[in-house]
């Protein structure tokens, strides 16, 4: 794929910012999913490690 | 006759269940990944520019397969949730509260695919649409369920509370679905439907249902995911899930 092709790519016609912008958008909630559902987890680590029948503090999500 | 049968009841125990879905979550992440891969090639690069809507349509790939999750994934949840209502059994109630997040993340999906189609289309971001209006319901509805929830310190009582809510909430399920059919929408009828030959060239058809799949196998693997975690916050109590959560 050469430069012009890839820049042709992009711009989707002119329609670039309209389907980059849904499929950004799609990739960054997955992201955002998957770091909550760790850190969610992390956060069971942690009170785990606490040890005592600590009251539980919910990782809101 | 002597059969082996498996007991499947064992399954609704969250002690039994939990290295179940341990198990089955790398095969459905893979699953995800494999289809979302081909259904990108699919959609970006073999099929055709729209004769109409330009390179614009392309949205599709991303806005019908999270529509569609958005629905589904709501109606397993109030299935779901109905069912701990109904058996008082624990597993059933986690799962559901495993899918809102999800289910809700979809819906926002939707909206947003939806609107960054419509500006180009359309000629607006948004408009109060039967369609649009019942999917931002929808959200609501999911928006509402885990607030509920999040809101009773005692998880079976909100488990009870909540499955009412996801429960009287279905009944919105069909009316998206119908929204096309029984108001004059701006949103476009189905371009795919049991009922009809789909109205679409095979490329374009065939990127979004593995698309679609994709999001399948995606909202199974998060929803796992997330019980896991569910069920070790709520058996921590219990001998068998203590220490768990480093583990893995």
């Amino acid at each position: 794929m050469n430069a012009s092709s890839l820049e042709q790519f992009l711009s989707m016609g002119g329609y670039g910012l309209y389907v980059w912008g849904s499929f950004g958008m799609c990739t960054l909630v997955i992201a955002l999913e998957l770091a909550l559902i760790a850190q969610r987890r992390r956060a069971l680590a942690q009170t785990d490690e606490d040890a005592a029948p600590a009251p539980t503090p919910e990782a809101g999500a | 006759m002597q059969t082996d049968r498996i007991n499947w009841f064992k399954y609704a125990a969250p002690q039994s269940f939990y290295p179940l879905a341990g198990a089955m979550l790398p095969w459905f992440s893979v699953a995800a990944l494999l289809l979302l891969a081909v259904g990108l090639w699919l959609g970006l690069w073999v099929a055709p520019i729209d004769a109409q809507q330009g390179e614009a349509y392309r949205i599709i790939f991303v806005h019908v397969p999270a529509s569609w999750m958005s629905m589904v994934v709501y109606t397993a949840m109030a299935f779901w949730a109905g069912v701990g209502l109904i058996f008082n059994s624990r597993l059933s109630s986690m799962l559901a509260c495993a899918l809102a997040p999800t289910g809700a993340w979809m819906t926002f999906l939707a909206l947003w695919t939806g609107a960054l189609w419509g500006k180009p289309t359309w000629g607006a971001w948004w408009v109060w649409d039967a369609r649009l209006t019942s999917e931002l319901v929808l959200l609501f509805l999911y928006i509402g369920y885990m607030a509920l929830h999040a809101a009773i310190d005692d998880d079976r009582r909100a488990d009870r509370s909540a499955a009412l809510l996801a429960l009287v909430g279905v009944v919105n399920v069909p009316i998206i679905y119908f929204s096309v059919k029984w108001w004059n929408t701006l949103h476009q009828g189905a371009s795919v439907s049991v009922t009809k030959a789909p109205s679409m060239a095979t490329p374009m058809l065939l990127g979004m249902l593995v698309m679609a799949l994709a999001c399948w196998m995606y909202c199974i693997a998060v929803a796992l995911a997330r019980l896991r975690v569910i069920i070790l916050e709520r058996e921590r109590h219990a001998a068998w899930a203590n220490g768990l959560g480093q583990a893995a």
